[in-house]
């Protein structure tokens, strides 16, 4: 039996809109293994970024029990999340959020940064990430001067750059190309292996769909559909 | 040390902005620093030079004189007990004679005050020696430039004086002006004309008079004696003082402002980069900096606007600064009309003390205007500051 890294039981999320409510998911049972390669698929609007952020501590369950790492998210402290986000977790936002004032380098080694990590590490670390993502040419370049496609991938480098022990990656490849899409991917793909990487994935395309090993499916924030996908045939 | 260096990396990045804030900051702290320094040189200057020409290390009073009634002034002399007449011996202390007038130049008349001086004396700046005459028959008399102005009176002048005697009436002599003297104290100028002490004592009858006994300036305890009041410097420089702490407070008003208009600048940009920057901060949050981390971050931001504002004082203020205390800077015409003596030219000075002290409150209020829009910051959600939402 895999270790339960992540063990959602009955997780609702509730806003408040106007005078009513609105509820962006609902009774949420879920279990994620150490080594997971999974995504959440469904409809823009059934609660995939919702409990991406649930599970990244950035946001607070309504409702049920959130355990991630061995730490339940709805008792936790806003230190506690800061660090487990900041030595565990890896985040690639839907938006990017890069870092507008830092050139690509700096941005990918921001998180490296906050580790405290040595100048030479960081160097090192750095380098491999943008070679992950085919970025050695962009390093001094700043977020402003980049295509859509390639802030996408700075900012999956700089998710993956400290090698967390979970990557939350929202839409990563909504504005790659085909054939960077399967790069990255296949980097994904390697340190899930090499290193037991967990990834889960908010996405609806289908290039993702293909290299993962769970599907999830929610609708209108209930899981709807939760399937283990057979492995791939090998690459030609 | 990971803040500084994320906050000199944001501060580097945001251009225009930052340097608009540090010139007006970097403005309001030389300003305020070296308006310190004017009005610390002014005081000292004045005082030193009240106590050069005027009033030495303090004074006697005859119990009756008081300068600002002139109907005392006539009654106010008498003989100098033995103490203070051991002072004048021991070279310690001069005396000096004031007897109301009027002179007559150009058929005009004018009120003054006859003053009598000892020709010898050296407790005061004061060319008293050019009093000094062989010619038995000629009164000397010595004015200053500005009395010179007032009454077109020139070297080799002879001037009518008019004075009352020790009873009541009229008397009256011609004098001859034998040097006209600049100097600083307009008090020991305007309106008076000095005359050898021997010789007015004799024209008053009043046979070792004086009206006020100047001390020697640094001179030690003095002794008490009946019907002469001692007036220490505190009371001498009592009122120039209330004028120059009038005028600090005034010239720290208007500077104030200035260094407000550099707060609210600062406040200004810290508000307005806390808002633009709601996703930023959800990132950092995001990417495991702890909200206090991110506040620390911000007030630093804002903070490095004062030390850059105090390096690009630097580069302008300490030039301005040497060389204001240096060399100095020259005095318009002004301050003799005010009544106030201290030189044509003022040297700033700065106590270091005071230098550090006024540098460090200043460095911490940018400090605390800096903290004080991040405090939104605390109550920010990840989630809403990463899609760059108010909280
Ligand atoms: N802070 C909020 N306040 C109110 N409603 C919210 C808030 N955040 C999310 N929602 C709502 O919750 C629902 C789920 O949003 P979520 O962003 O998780 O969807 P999603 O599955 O990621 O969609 P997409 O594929 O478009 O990214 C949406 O209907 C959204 O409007
Ligand atoms: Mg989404």
């Amino acid at each position: 039996m895999q270790d339960t890294l992540i063990n959602i039981h009955n997780l609702s999320k509730h806003y408040s809109i106007g005078g009513g409510q609105f509820s962006a998911l609902k009774n949420v049972d879920l279990k994620i293994n150490a080594g997971d390669f999974m995504g959440l698929v469904g409809p823009s609007g059934s609660g995939k970024t919702t409990l991406l952020n649930v599970i990244g501590a950035l946001d607070s369950p309504s409702e049920g029990s959130v355990e991630v790492l061995k730490l339940k998210i709805e008792n936790i402290s806003a230190k506690q999340a800061a660090k487990l986000r900041k030595e565990k977790l890896g985040f690639i936002f839907q938006t990017y959020n890069l870092l507008p004032v830092y050139n690509v380098y700096e941005n990918i080694e921001f998180p490296l940064l906050l580790l405290q990590l040595s100048s030479t590490q960081r160097k090192d670390l750095v380098m491999q990430a943008l070679e992950w993502v085919g970025l050695l040419d962009k390093v001094k370049s700043k977020p402003a001067q980049l295509s859509g496609g390639e802030c996408q991938r700075v900012a999956i480098a700089r998710a993956m750059v400290k090698k967390p022990q979970v990557v939350l990656a929202d839409e990563p490849t909504a504005n790659l190309d085909a054939r960077n899409s399967h790069n990255i991917l296949q980097t994904m793909e390697k340190l899930n292996q090499l290193l037991g990487t967990t990834f889960i994935f908010a996405t609806h395309d289908a290039k993702v769909i293909g290299y993962l090993k769970r599907k999830v499916t929610l609708i209108d924030g209930r899981v709807e559909e939760d399937i283990t996908l057979p492995p791939r045939g090998p690459q030609c | 040390m990971l803040i500084f260096k994320l906050a000199y990396r944001n501060i580097k990045g945001a251009g225009i902005r930052t340097w608009l804030n540090v010139v007006v900051l970097s403005l309001a702290f030389v300003l305020i620093i070296f308006s310190q320094g004017m009005i610390d040189g002014m005081n000292e200057q004045i005082i030193t030079t009240m106590q050069d020409t005027e009033i030495g290390g303090g004074q006697y009073w005859h119990h009756l004189f008081d300068p600002y009634d002139q109907f005392t002034i006539e009654d106010g002399h008498g003989e100098l007990p033995v103490k203070l007449q051991e002072l004048v011996n021991k070279r310690l202390a001069t005396p000096m004679l004031w007897v109301p007038g009027s002179i007559f130049p150009d058929r005009r008349v004018q009120a003054v005050v006859l003053k009598g001086i000892d020709v010898d004396q050296t407790i005061i700046q004061l060319p008293s020696d050019k009093l000094k005459i062989n010619d038995k028959n000629i009164i000397p008399a010595l004015i200053g430039t500005r009395m010179a102005k007032q009454t077109k009176l020139k070297i080799g002048d002879f001037v009518t004086a008019r004075w009352r005697d020790k009873d009541g009436t009229f008397d009256a002599t011609d004098v001859k002006i034998v040097h006209i003297m600049s100097t600083l104290a307009p008090r020991m100028d305007s309106q008076q004309i000095w005359l050898p002490i021997s010789t007015l004592r004799q024209m008053i009858d009043g046979k070792g008079h004086a009206t006020v006994l100047t001390l020697k300036k640094d001179i030690g305890p003095v002794p008490i004696v009946d019907k002469w009041i001692h007036r220490d410097l505190n009371y001498l420089l009592k009122e120039i003082r209330a004028l120059i702490k009038s005028k600090r407070v005034s010239t720290l008003i208007f500077y104030g402002i200035l260094f407000g208009m550099g707060l609210l600048a600062i406040f200004d940009t810290q508000v307005l980069a806390i808002f633009h920057r709601k996703k930023e901060i959800g990132t950092l949050m995001a990417l495991g900096m702890g909200r206090w981390s991110v506040i620390s971050l911000f007030t630093l931001e804002g903070s490095l606007h004062g030390v850059l504002a105090y390096l690009l004082g630097a580069i302008y203020g300490v030039p301005l600064l040497v060389y204001t205390s240096t060399t100095g800077i020259p005095l318009p015409e002004i301050t003799d009309e005010m009544g106030i003596a201290m030189g044509s030219t003022l040297y700033t000075r700065y106590g270091i003390p005071v230098l550090l002290a006024t540098m460090l409150i200043l460095f911490l209020t940018v400090v605390f205007i800096s903290f004080l829009p991040t405090k939104s910051i605390v109550k920010l959600k990840p989630t809403d500051a990463l899609r760059g939402k108010m909280a």
